[in-house]
């Protein structure tokens, strides 16, 4: 089975391992990541900007080429993924997509207008929904029997809950169920959906910094000895906020518990 | 050809103010049909009835037009006045010239031009209105009560109390409702159970009142006056005619793990249980879902106990069905669900509780025998939280709760917060709420000593999260008078969950062909003036099950309810309306789309035999329509393709030729 990738900028970057080792799991788990050719920025860094459909198009060029491709969308930064996703309902309105479709008949190689077609999934969900965590937990070589991970959604994976669908964003469960399909623990607390302090890192670190450490503090209070998450962004805040707790990214988890990270060691 | 009198009222300056009603009465003298045509200052005032009466004898009319008010004003009274002067009150028609041309215009002369046009219409319509008789239908003089709740008890207590026979059906396995939850009722702090459970028992003593508790509306067809209701009485495997409520079995049985929804699941019971100690009827019933023995044939328990021999394992379910002139929907309210708002950890921890739950935990008869004790370490909780609107007024979020205000929150909230300052004066009590809302006798003065008297502390802003700490609820809020942000070390939170009609509302509403509303609370036949009927003949409302409402207005709607049914069967014969459909079956092609269109259900089709030109018989599907549920909507005769069905009183001729007046 083959899907169209995302990786998106960070992934280039500061969050490589998040990438790579999403890519080698798919492999071990029987799907391929193909990723979009000359994809562009999300649009996640223009989210403040005026101009509501200059900010889409780039999305909308990364669901059309999957469109084109007749495959889903994956996607694994959590803010990619909400920003592609809410690009893609947006352009389930006909009045909107009228409006960007304009746009894109700029394109040299535009050939047909985009309406919100194609199935953006996060690789979580596409784990969940279609390997299935059943299927995950039976290709575990290293199962992380006895460790206790807490599962960080951050804000930007399961909200608005109505356009992400990914699950509920009061008392979401993904996580959780992924951890345990790889053979550890979840602990489930409190500040798992709160905020990390996001981009407010740049302007006033320091009330980043209280948001991220009310997190890990409310993780280690009910046991946990590592974070996971999805998100680069909230990685970072985590981190530089001086948590005592590993911050690792879901998909290092996973080439853990699968044998991928020891064979590429 | 008629002989029509036309008799325009100036209403005062009403109607005369812009529309000049002399020019009127003169420009409709010459429409054909008119022998007669004047006008007078008060048309509906004695004098002026008096003026149509003479010149009916006078000029002996055989149609009446009066271009004056709304038909819904006064169309009766000058039907009365035709039919006391010898007309057939169908032959007068009412050209609205008030609402619909006086009242919207500001120029006499469009005012005058319009008033024309509408009178002419009314003529051509009277020309062709032929004299209709309405017909007549006995009276079944006993009444159904569905919810045995504070509304259909007061409202069955009232029925019976003017002498007719009334049935509770009562889906529970007692009647009592949710007030019999209910530990002290607003504003008076009196308690639920000593003002409730004496209406129980006098309901469970009036002669004229048959109590089906454990039983379920299934079937309803007829219509007012004559209802054939079909009553599933669920098997409760124990006789209740025999069974002397003595309690030995429910004490015995080992099944003793089961949630007990009578105390919200805080406490168990067992799988044979009578309620509560005052319920009515007080006889046990066995949950089949529970018994070891229905389910699989091996205790006993319970039958070797009895020493009344009550218990029968072999009952079955049994229908049953009776005849009733009116029915009474009482069937009342339940909170929503809290799964959808685990914002507030409802479902994370034993210690955030909904506002029924918290009257088990304040009632002697609860669970901790009335002690205010943390469900999940029955520790006595120092700090509480009351959350308001948890679902109400969700106006972004309607697929988790309700856009409507439940009303009864911001009375029983306060009341909560008054009855744990004043048993446990070592408590702190915060209520966060959008506003208070407590308009109702006695009701302000009540919330104002919560805060004043009782040092409740009201903070206005919502709460955002509760978090599970160690042993304590971490709240954070926002203040919006101080503009910041708050955070509670709560021990207990206590919910005000939004309120919503039964379940079983919308499938009996469906039988009852009666209307609902978005949120499934009945439809009442006007907002103002018939709050307690519905639009369907024959059906009232009794309390929650119309809208949110405490427990003095439920008891007043129920009165009133119990009022309209008494007025319903204190008649021998009702007269129908004869302004219902009528089938061409002539022209009637048997296509069913009047059937399904039919608001009421007033539509069947049937087989009937017809003789064919050439002396050969021939059998055909065609409507029939029952004129005692018609209620002469008219929405048969827009659907019908072959234009077979007309509305008497409103033929289709009669519409086009008004069409034809007003266009000329």
């Amino acid at each position: 089975m083959k899907v169209s990738y995302y990786p998106g900028c960070t992934l280039r970057n500061k969050a490589k391992d998040l990438d790579f080792y999403a890519r080698e799991c798919a492999k071990v788990l029987g799907f391929e990541l193909e990723e979009v050719e000359d994809w562009q920025c999300c649009g996640g860094a223009f989210t403040s900007s005026s101009d509501e459909i200059a900010t889409k198009l780039s999305s909308v060029r990364a669901l059309k080429a999957a469109k084109e491709a007749g495959q889903p969308l994956v996607t694994v930064c959590s803010a990619c993924h909400n920003v592609i996703k809410r690009t893609n309902a947006a352009m389930k309105d006909p009045a909107f997509a009228a409006k960007v479709n304009a746009y894109m008949k700029q394109d040299k190689d535009f050939t047909e207008d985009y309406n919100g077609e194609t199935e953006v999934c996060h690789y979580l969900e596409y784990l969940r929904d279609k390997v299935g965590f059943d299927e995950v937990a039976k290709k575990v070589v290293n199962p992380l029997t006895g460790r206790k991970i807490a599962a960080y959604y951050g804000c930007l994976l399961l909200r608005p809950g109505k356009v992400m669908a990914m699950d509920d964003p009061e008392n979401p469960v993904i996580l959780e169920d992924f951890i345990r399909a790889l053979g550890a623990e979840p602990v489930v607390y409190p500040a798992r959906n709160e905020c990390c302090g996001g981009y407010m890192a740049i302007e006033n670190a320091d009330a980043a910094k209280k948001r991220s450490l009310s997190v890990s503090e409310s993780a280690a209070n009910h046991g946990a000895a590592e974070l996971v998450t999805a998100c680069p962004l909230c990685r970072y805040n985590l981190v530089k906020s001086g948590s005592e707790l590993p911050v690792l990214y879901f998909t290092e988890l996973l080439a853990e518990a699968l044998g991928v990270k020891e064979a590429n060691a | 050809m008629q002989r029509i009198g036309v008799f325009v009222c100036h209403c005062g300056t009403n109607i005369a103010g812009t529309v000049n009603v002399e020019a009127v009465s003169d420009a409709l003298r010459k429409e054909p049909g008119v022998v007669f045509s004047t006008n007078y200052q008060y048309m509906c005032s004695q004098a002026g009835q008096d003026i149509i009466k003479n010149a009916i004898a006078e000029y002996k009319l055989t149609g009446i037009v009066v271009c004056s008010c709304s038909p819904r004003m006064h169309e009766a009274t000058f039907r009365k006045t035709a039919a006391s002067a010898g007309i057939n009150p169908y032959m007068v028609e009412i050209a609205n010239i008030r609402e619909q041309c006086s009242w919207v215009h500001k120029d006499t002369l469009t005012g005058t031009e319009k008033a024309i046009i509408l009178g002419r219409a009314a003529i051509a319509k009277v020309n062709l209105n032929a004299p209709l008789t309405p017909g007549q239908t006995p009276v079944t003089k006993r009444a159904l009560v569905i919810g045995g709740g504070i509304a259909g008890i007061q409202t069955a207590l009232d029925i019976a109390d003017a002498g007719f026979p009334v049935d509770i059906v009562e889906k529970k396995p007692t009647i009592g409702g949710k007030m019999a939850q209910l530990d002290k009722t607003f504003p008076t702090l009196d308690c639920a159970a000593c003002i409730l459970t004496p209406k129980m028992v006098d309901v469970a003593q009036n002669e004229k009142i048959r109590i089906f508790s454990y039983s379920e509306v299934t079937e309803v067809h007829g219509f007012v006056g004559n209802f054939d209701v079909t009553i599933k009485k669920k098997a409760r495997y124990v006789r209740e005619d025999i069974c002397t409520g003595c309690g030995a079995c429910t004490e015995k049985c080992p099944q003793k793990k089961i949630p007990n929804e009578f105390n919200l699941g805080m406490d168990t019971r067992r799988a044979i249980y009578i309620p509560f100690a005052q319920a009515v009827p007080k006889v046990a019933t066995i949950d089949p879902d529970h018994c070891n023995m229905l389910k699989n044939g091996k205790c006993g328990v319970c039958s070797k106990v009895c020493t009344a021999g009550a218990i029968d394992y072999n009952a079955k379910d049994e229908f049953l069905t009776e005849k009733y002139g009116a029915i009474v929907v009482a069937t009342g309210f339940n909170p929503i669900p809290m799964d959808k708002f685990d914002e507030f950890a409802y479902s994370q921890s034993k210690d955030v509780i909904t506002s029924l739950e918290f009257e088990r935990l304040m009632n002697a008869a609860g669970p901790t025998g009335g002690k205010l004790l943390r469900p999940s370490d029955g520790e006595h909780p120092h700090t509480l939280v009351f959350v308001q609107c948890v679902g109400s007024r969700c106006e972004a979020c309607a697929e988790k709760g309700k856009e409507y205000c439940s009303k009864i929150c911001c009375m029983y909230t306060a009341k909560h917060a008054m009855l744990t300052r004043d048993k446990y004066p070592d408590t702190e009590v915060y209520v966060f709420y959008i506003d208070v809302r407590t308009p109702g006798k006695n009701f302000d003065e009540f919330y104002r000593r919560a805060v004043e008297e009782y040092g409740v502390h009201y903070i206005k802003g919502m709460v955002g999260k509760v978090s599970p700490e160690g042993n304590k609820l971490k709240v954070q809020a926002s203040d919006l008078i101080e503009n910041r942000q708050i955070h509670i070390d709560a021990d207990l939170v206590v919910l005000a969950a939004a309120i919503e009609p039964d379940k079983s509302a919308r499938p009996l509403a469906t039988m009852l062909t009666a209307s609902m509303d978005t949120n499934d609370f009945f439809t009442e036949a006007h907002p103002k003036l018939r709050p307690v009927e519905s639009p369907t003949a024959g059906v009232f409302l009794s309390g929650a099950c119309q809208g949110p409402k405490d427990i003095p207005e439920t008891v007043a709607q129920a009165g009133a309810a119990a009022s309209k049914v008494i007025g319903l069967l204190c008649k021998d014969q009702l007269t129908g309306n004869p302004c219902v459909a009528h089938p061409d079956e002539m022209m009637c092609s048997g296509c069913s789309n009047c059937e399904k269109v039919c608001p009421y259900g007033a539509i069947t089709y049937v087989d009937k035999e017809f003789r064919m030109p050439d002396r050969t018989t021939k059998v055909r599907r065609v409507a029939q329509v029952n004129e005692a549920v018609c209620q002469g909507c008219g929405c048969c005769t827009v659907a019908c393709m072959s234009g077979a069905m007309d509305l008497k009183g409103f033929k289709n001729e009669q519409i086009f030729a008004e069409v034809d007046a007003i266009c000329r």
